[in-house]
């Protein structure tokens, strides 16, 4: 049914779809309205869940981890610092093949400090095997949430899945949300069968000690669950399309790019403001378009350069920088398209909307604008120096 | 595309208040977006509510700069020199809550300043100084942007019993206000 809702809230109702059996947070900010609001369910008796309050995001990460271990669907919701204390847990989660869903309300990162939105906190655990989503609005919030856990539990992958949202623009904002009835939900996701689980009955160990002759068969056994993620997560969206009549998730999304001479590539709640600027340069008979990546681990590196290979000037603008190279995405989108055959003359990196630094419209332009001139690896939007 | 921004301080239920505007607008099936903007992000500190409001689904994430609509909720802004004309349209209308001998200033060219003792009358309905519903009452009175009746609806979904029917009538009484030419 349609709604007038919050991000966050719409989250838990998402979350409450899924029917998880375990939610553990820590009650501190910054957290989010995600986990106050299933607290609330779960106090009001209108979901069946334990809820447990714990005393750090380690601990928040770790209860969840044993919860998923033992065959319970679990969920759990952070944010900037706290994300930062559950690393540690998280590349554990991902190493013992837990396929946990998370939420990470994406904000900056101290020092100086910061509580407002940038996507530097999910891109510490890049590298951690944690597949990851990223929303534009709250609709695909919703709609990633559901599509995660299903993600998640195929045998094919077993990965944890992270579904990154803006933090304020999109988890304090409030917007038209269609959030899905629970009898097609549950026909979309079946209940959670984990067949290596912890139990009393049967004891095994998880997470278990691998010497050089292991370890590496491990983290090679990830990597091929990544590349089956890039096949999977394309059905599950089409799947999601069938029961729910809707396009949400899967890869990429390209906006107006079929025939576009410049295409920004970027992720999250700012892809929004920049499909706006698309059409007014249409308008204006610029040929711009906008790329969306939605699923940036595992990278979708083919359907990226198949989208792009025929794109002049390509802009990536994100809220991330791998300090002393460049925005992460831009160097992975260097490491895509680099000798390959097509029309590509430059791809340009812009960094933007660090710490909740508003980006208007008129940066998006200034983006578009700068395109046309020489190839920049790194450049700040918007610096204000002297 | 109309914008509205909201002035007010952490706490004094700006967010509330512009989610109630965006519930409103969402009866009468329009699409809104509603999302504040924390300064200090300390109670007391002066911040922003948006909402933006379209026929199609809203998709630009940027703060309100060039706003239709102002609700002031808190003067004492204005007293302290913050600048909540930042920006406002020519046409612009604002509804700024007041008291008596607050200096408010003057409007430029076909702006409308609608100034209603907001507090003071939520005071008498409600028995708390919290103008929030009486400046919406005000705000669809002022700009017949929403029905009086969609936003008592918007009420009903955030408030329930006996705090739903004190803010309708709080709203009543900032559309009468404003209805009544007082302002």
């Amino acid at each position: 049914m349609k709604q007038f809702i919050e991000g966050s809230k719409a989250v838990a109702l998402a979350v409450k779809l899924a029917r998880p059996g375990v939610i553990s947070a820590y009650p501190i900010t910054p957290q989010t309205h995600i986990v106050e609001e299933l607290a609330q369910l779960i106090a009001d008796g209108e979901m069946k869940a334990e809820f447990v309050n714990v005393e750090s995001e380690h601990s928040a990460a770790s209860v969840v981890l044993g919860s998923t271990a033992t065959g319970v669907r679990s969920f759990t919701a952070t944010s900037s610092q706290g994300f930062l204390l559950m690393i540690e847990v998280l590349f554990n989660i991902a190493g013992m093949r837990l396929p946990l869903v998370m939420t990470c309300a994406n904000r900056a990162i101290s020092a100086p400090l910061n509580i407002w939105n940038d996507q530097q906190d999910s891109m510490t655990a890049r590298d951690s095997g944690w597949i990851q989503l990223y929303a534009e609005n709250n609709q695909e919030v919703v709609d990633l949430h559901i599509q995660a856990y299903k993600i998640a539990e195929n045998k094919e992958i077993m990965l944890p899945v992270m579904v990154c949202m803006d933090g304020f623009i999109l988890t304090h904002g409030a917007e038209v949300v269609d959030i899905p009835d629970q009898t097609l939900v549950d026909k979309f996701l079946p209940a959670f069968e984990l067949s290596d689980k912890l139990d009393i009955n049967n004891p095994k160990t998880l997470g278990a000690f691998a010497d050089p002759d292991h370890y590496t068969e491990a983290r090679y056994a990830m990597q091929v669950a990544n590349d089956n993620a890039l096949k999977i997560i394309p059905q599950v969206a089409d799947e999601f399309k069938k029961i729910f009549g809707r396009v949400s998730g899967g890869l990429i999304e390209g906006y107006r790019i079929e025939d576009a001479e410049q295409v920004i590539v970027a992720m999250g709640s700012v892809v929004g403001t920049i499909k706006d600027v698309v059409d007014e340069l249409r308008a204006e008979g610029k040929k711009a378009g906008v790329l969306k990546i939605v699923t940036y681990r595992p990278f979708p590196a083919e359907v990226v350069y198949r989208a792009l290979k025929d794109i002049p000037q390509i802009a990536v603008l994100e809220k991330a920088v791998s300090l002393g190279a460049s925005g992460p995405l831009h160097i992975d989108l260097k490491s895509v398209l680099c000798g390959r055959e097509g029309k590509i003359s430059r791809v340009s990196g812009f960094v933007i909307g660090l710490g909740g630094r508003d980006i208007t419209k008129n940066s998006i332009r200034e983006v578009f604008d700068s395109l046309s001139k020489e190839e920049v690896s790194c450049k700040f939007v918007g610096l204000k120096l002297g | 595309m109309k914008e509205i921004r909201i002035h007010a301080r952490a706490g004094q239920g700006a967010i509330t208040t512009a989610e109630i505007l965006g519930q409103a607008y969402f009866q009468e099936n329009k699409f809104a977006y509603a999302f504040p903007h924390f300064g200090a992000a300390r109670m007391g500190a002066p911040m922003n509510a948006f909402v933006r409001v379209d026929e199609n689904p809203i998709r630009l994430r940027s703060q309100v700069t060039q706003p239709d609509y102002l609700i002031v909720a808190d003067p004492t802004l204005i007293m302290r020199g913050f600048d909540c004309y930042s920006g406002f349209k020519a046409d612009g209308i604002a509804v700024i809550n007041t008291k008596e001998g607050l200096d408010i200033p003057q409007p430029k060219g076909k702006q409308k300043i609608y100034l209603v003792p907001a507090n003071d009358i939520a005071m008498k309905t409600i028995g708390r100084p919290l103008g929030n519903t009486v400046l919406l009452g005000a705000f669809s009175a002022a700009t017949k942007e929403i029905k009086l009746e969609s936003l008592n609806q918007s009420i009903k979904e955030r408030f329930s019993g006996k705090t739903a029917d004190l803010n309708i009538e709080a709203a009543k009484q900032g559309y009468d206000y404003i209805k009544s030419g007082k302002t």
